[in-house]
């Protein structure tokens, strides 16, 4: 049985407004393995994408304890937890969210600029993650010059590049037509298979989670 | 792919209003560049003064005079190893307009005296042996056509009357800062036409400049001068020429004074116009920073890219500034000749002015950059992903 590689400890997560309490997960408990592909469904609003903030750090727990790529997320100030989301979590948004100014092969050097890779070396890195999402001949295009589906491999091929530990993906589906969620999908799949990563994927896309080894169905901050 | 490409990037996409931010901040510049060029022209003779002369003057005031026979008393002091005399003639050439110094000297002591004025011999000599001569500074030579041997024509304010003067030499200044508007008459010919018209003031000198062996005897000279004549009728006050260059300038000093505030007011203008950019800037990109923040850029990271991109933007308006300044100074010192003629004899430009100008710029543009850099840092990156600008 391989090791936890993301790993949720009774967490509670609540968010204000104003002076009333919106809890979003309570006494949350999930146990992810090295090497998992697991599909986190749930309606609008349940909380999905909140699991994903707290696992990248990018938010932190009312209270409770997440561990993560081998670190206590919930326990790390600001700058560490930077340095380590720039080494062990890659980030593929709904909305691909790269970089209008910059091209695709660009976008997807910019988690490289925080290594200490030379400038030669990042160029094969990025070429490498471009031709493995298929995009070897878009590497100068720039986002508005590409399709949905092909900024969301820039997005997937920015998120992977560094060859991270965790694989957080958020709707990674959710605003590509049929042919180009399948398409995503199948990658996010050859990624699970070949290169064994973790991924997480919050979706509300049965067809998508079907791609998943498993699939956990979450609602009201609780485990259906 | 660097940092800097993408501060390049990000600023290439609103071309129109980091252009008008860019021109907002060269406006200030020259501005300012002018402001301090005019407040460093009042303070041009203070600038030029040499450590190792004093000026004496009546203790009253400047208007009354002092009697003649103090030169050979101060002569005799230790420290003295020179003394010449000057009186402010106060004549205009034409019209009110045509105002220049002019002192009547003593001309061998006052050129020995006054190293910085430089002369040919010949010059010295013609002027040494004209009573009618004079030796005018080569800007004022310039501005007004004049050349050796023409006759300058002068009407007599203090001392009534048409004088005529013949230009016997041109000085040039030793370095930029000295003075090149003089005209120096010679103080025996005013003299002698004084005790006709004023003969209650005649042999009388207007100040006394002392030169003194070392800079560090200026105040024991000062001190000895004024005992000297303490308690006579015409007691003196004895000072540093410098000291006594910044007692003219502090006349001005109200109007000095705003101009110093005005420049200060300006500097804050460009601080609210690039911060306001910046703050645009940023709230617009909020999204994609919260992005590089989950790919793990850190906060020197962003702190990086958005004072770079202020440095950029007040790099781009002080080069344009200082584009601006040089050819409008000239501009500014020609319609200021034209408004007040000679008032302001060193209306120069100075290389230190227009780095002083983009200095403080570039410091502004890293404070302006704090407002901004505080705000990224402050909002949560799961806030920064949901922002739908």
């Amino acid at each position: 049985m391989n090791q936890p590689v993301v790993e949720f400890q009774r967490v509670f997560k609540s968010y204000f407004r104003g002076e009333q309490e919106i809890p979003v997960l309570k006494d949350f408990c999930l146990s992810v393995p090295q090497g998992q592909f697991l599909a986190i469904m749930g309606p609008s609003g349940s909380g999905k994408t909140t699991i994903l903030n707290l696992v990248a750090g990018l938010d932190r727990p009312t209270q409770g304890t997440i561990h993560a790529a081998g670190i206590a997320v919930s326990q790390q100030g600001e700058a560490d937890l930077a340095r380590w989301r720039a080494r062990h979590i890659g980030f593929v948004f709904q909305f691909y969210n790269l970089i209008p100014v910059l091209t695709a092969a660009e976008n997807v050097e910019l988690p490289l600029l925080l290594s200490k890779l030379a400038r030669r070396e990042r160029f094969k890195h990025v070429q490498a993650a471009l031709g493995l999402v298929g995009l070897s001949d878009r590497i100068h295009h720039y986002p508005r010059q590409l399709s949905g589906g092909q900024e969301q491999r820039v997005g997937i091929a920015r998120a992977i590049v560094s060859d991270p530990t965790i694989l957080l993906a958020d709707e990674p589906t959710g605003n590509l037509d049929r042919s180009a969620a399948q398409a995503i999908m199948a990658l996010l799949t050859r990624l699970h298979q070949e290169l064994n990563k973790t991924i997480l994927m919050v979706t509300h896309d049965p067809q998508a989670a079907d791609y998943a080894q498993e699939i956990l169905h979450f609602d009201k901050g609780k485990v259906d | 792919m660097t940092l800097g490409t993408l501060i390049v990037r990000n600023l290439r996409r609103h071309t129109f209003r980091v252009t008008l931010t860019a021109f907002g901040i060269a406006t200030v510049i020259l501005a300012f560049n002018l402001i301090v060029t005019t407040v460093r022209a009042w303070y041009a003779g203070v600038e030029a003064s040499v450590p190792n002369r004093l000026i004496s003057r009546h203790a009253a005031s400047l208007s009354i005079h002092l009697p003649l026979a103090y030169r050979d008393r101060i002569a005799t002091l230790d420290g003295v190893t020179g003394v010449t005399y000057a009186n402010w003639f106060g004549g205009v050439y034409r019209d009110a307009k045509g105002f220049f110094p002019q002192f009547a000297v003593e001309p061998a002591s006052f050129l020995d005296l006054h190293a910085e004025l430089s002369v040919t011999e010949e010059e010295r000599q013609a002027f040494l042996s004209d009573r009618r001569g004079c030796v005018i500074g080569h800007r004022l030579a310039a501005l007004y056509g004049w050349k050796v041997g023409d006759v300058i024509a002068l009407k007599g304010t203090i001392y009534p009357g048409d004088w005529e003067f013949v230009v016997r030499g041109v000085y040039r200044g030793a370095d930029a800062a000295t003075d090149e508007t003089w005209m120096l008459l010679r103080w025996d010919y005013m003299n002698e036409r004084r005790q006709q018209i004023d003969p209650d003031r005649a042999g009388t000198v207007g100040w006394y400049v002392i030169r003194i062996a070392d800079p560090s005897l200026a105040g024991s000279v000062s001190r000895s001068v004024d005992a000297e004549f303490a308690n006579s009728t015409a007691e003196t006050r004895t000072e540093t020429e410098q000291a006594f260059q910044a007692g003219f300038v502090a006349m001005s000093g109200a109007i000095i004074g705003a101009l110093k505030l005005l420049a200060i007011v300006l500097n804050g203008v460009t601080l609210l116009v690039l911060a306001n950019t910046l703050v645009m800037a940023v709230r617009e990109r909020t999204k994609e920073l919260a992005v590089l923040r989950t790919l793990g850029f850190r906060p020197r990271h962003l702190t990086a890219l958005v004072t770079g991109e202020a440095l950029l933007i007040a790099g781009l308006g002080s080069a344009l500034g200082i584009a601006i300044t040089i050819p409008a100074t000239y501009i500014f010192g020609a319609l200021v000749a034209a408004k007040l003629g000679n008032f302001f004899q060193h209306l120069t430009l100075y290389s230190s002015t227009l780095l002083l100008s983009a200095s403080v710029t570039l410091c502004i543009a890293v404070c302006a950059a704090a407002f901004p850099i505080m705000t990224i840092l402050r909002d949560k990156i799961a806030e920064g992903l949901r922002h739908a600008g």
